[in-house]
C-alpha cells in the first residue's frame, strides 16, 4: 500500500439511483498494481434515492445540501481530494460512460508526455459509443472554436473523464465553472500553461438517467459555452 | 397646489415612510436603503416643486418634459438592476464554496447525513 498512487476517482452523481452502484463497484472491480483508486461520490442533492445508496457503498459519499450543478459538484471532489493529499484525481461521470479501466492509461500518459491533465477521448480511435450526430457537430464546432483561440486541438472537448495532478487540483480549487465546465476548463488550463492532452477511451451509452443537454438546452448549451470560452480567454 | 401635486406627495412620504420602518426593523440594509431615500426626495422634491422638471428639460434641451423624467428614471433602474445583478452573483459564489463546505466537513465529521 506504502508507495501506491494514490487516486481520488470523482464521481458527481445527480438523480443517478439507477446506475451510481454500478459504476462505484467497477471502479473498486479493478485496483491496479500500482495505484489505489478511491471512489469519492459527490451527491449534488438528488431527489431520487442516490444519498441513500452511496451510504451503502464502498466509496466517499460528499452530500451537497443544496444542488450545484456538475462544476460545482466536481469541484467538491476536487478540493477532497487535495486536502487529502491524493495524487491525482480523475472525473468519470455518474451515469456509467467512462469505463474506469481506462484511469491508468490517462495516468501513464500524464507520467510520459509530462502532463497537468489527461483528457479521455472518443474520437482518436473512434471506437466504442460515439454519440449522436448531432451532438458530434456540436463537438466539432467547439473543437474548431477552441482550436482557433488557443491554437490546441482536441478532439473530445466536452468529454467529462479528465485526470489531473496536484498542481491542476490547486488551480481549480478556486475557480471552477458552474454549468457545462469542460470546454471552458480547457481555456482554463491553456491560459494558466498547464500542459495537457488526450488519450483514446471507448466510451459507452449511459446506463440511466438523463443528460443535461436537449432541446432548447442544446441552443442555451452552444451559446453560453461559446460566450464563456470567449471571456474566459481574455480574462487571462 | 393641484389635487394630483397633494397625491402625489402623500403617496411618496408614505413609500419614505416605508423605507424608514423597514431600516428600523433590520430588514433593508442601509447600503440599499440609501438609493430608496435618495429616489424618494427626488420624488418629493418633483412634487412639490412641479416646475422643476420643466427647467432640467428647458437645461438639456428636451422638449418634452415628461421624457427626461422617463429617461432618467429607466437609466437609474437598469444602473440598479445590473448592480443587484452583481450582488446575486457574488451570492451565488459565496453559497457555493459554504455548500461545498458543509459536504466536506459532513463527510469529515463522520455524520453522512
Amino acid at each position: 500500500m506504502g508507495n501506491k498512487i494514490r487516486v481520488a476517482v470523482i464521481i458527481p452523481a445527480y438523480n443517478e439511483q439507477a446506475s451510481i452502484a454500478a459504476v462505484v463497484n467497477s471502479v473498486n472491480a479493478i485496483q491496479p498494481d500500482d495505484m489505489s483508486l478511491t471512489p469519492v461520490v459527490i451527491n449534488d442533492c438528488s431527489k431520487d434515492s442516490t444519498k441513500q445508496i452511496i451510504a451503502g457503498l464502498n466509496c466517499v459519499p460528499l452530500n451537497l445540501p443544496i444542488n450545484l450543478g456538475i462544476g460545482g459538484a466536481v469541484q467538491t471532489g476536487i478540493k477532497y481530494a487535495y486536502d487529502n493529499g491524493f495524487d491525482f484525481a480523475v472525473q468519470i461521470d455518474g451515469d456509467g460512460q467512462h469505463p474506469p479501466e481506462h484511469i491508468p492509461d490517462l495516468e501513464r500518459a500524464m507520467q510520459k508526455q509530462g502532463w497537468d491533465v489527461a483528457i479521455g477521448s472518443r474520437f482518436i480511435q473512434n471506437e466504442g459509443f460515439q454519440s449522436t450526430a448531432l451532438r458530434r457537430t456540436g463537438i466539432k464546432y467547439f473543437q474548431g472554436l477552441l482550436k482557433m483561440i488557443t491554437g490546441v486541438n482536441i478532439t473530445d472537448p466536452t468529454s467529462g473523464m479528465r485526470m489531473m495532478n496536484r498542481k491542476t487540483m490547486q488551480l481549480l480549487y478556486s475557480y471552477y465553472p458552474d454549468e457545462y465546465p469542460e470546454p471552458e476548463a480547457l481555456i482554463i488550463y491553456n491560459r494558466k500553461g498547464l500542459r495537457f492532452g488526450e488519450v483514446p477511451v471507448q466510451m459507452s451509452e449511459r446506463m440511466g438517467g438523463e443528460s443535461s443537454i436537449s432541446g432548447f438546452g442544446a441552443i442555451y448549451y452552444m451559446f453560453k459555452v461559446t460566450i464563456a470560452i470567449i471571456f474566459t480567454y481574455l480574462r487571462k | 397646489m393641484e389635487r394630483v401635486q397633494i397625491i402625489a406627495i402623500i403617496v411618496s412620504l408614505l413609500f419614505l415612510a416605508y423605507v424608514l420602518w423597514k431600516i428600523k426593523q433590520g430588514q433593508l440594509r442601509e447600503e440599499y436603503a440609501f438609493i430608496w431615500i435618495l429616489s424618494n426626495l427626488a420624488l418629493i422634491f418633483l412634487s412639490v416643486w412641479r416646475n422643476a422638471l420643466e427647467l432640467f428639460a428647458h437645461m438639456f434641451g428636451v422638449i418634452a418634459p415628461p421624457n427626461l423624467l422617463f429617461t432618467g428614471a429607466i437609466f437609474a433602474i437598469l444602473i440598479y438592476l445590473l448592480h443587484l445583478s452583481l450582488t446575486v452573483s457574488k451570492l451565488h459564489m459565496q453559497n457555493k464554496t459554504l455548500a461545498q463546505e458543509i459536504a466536506l466537513l459532513k463527510e469529515k465529521s463522520g455524520n453522512r447525513g
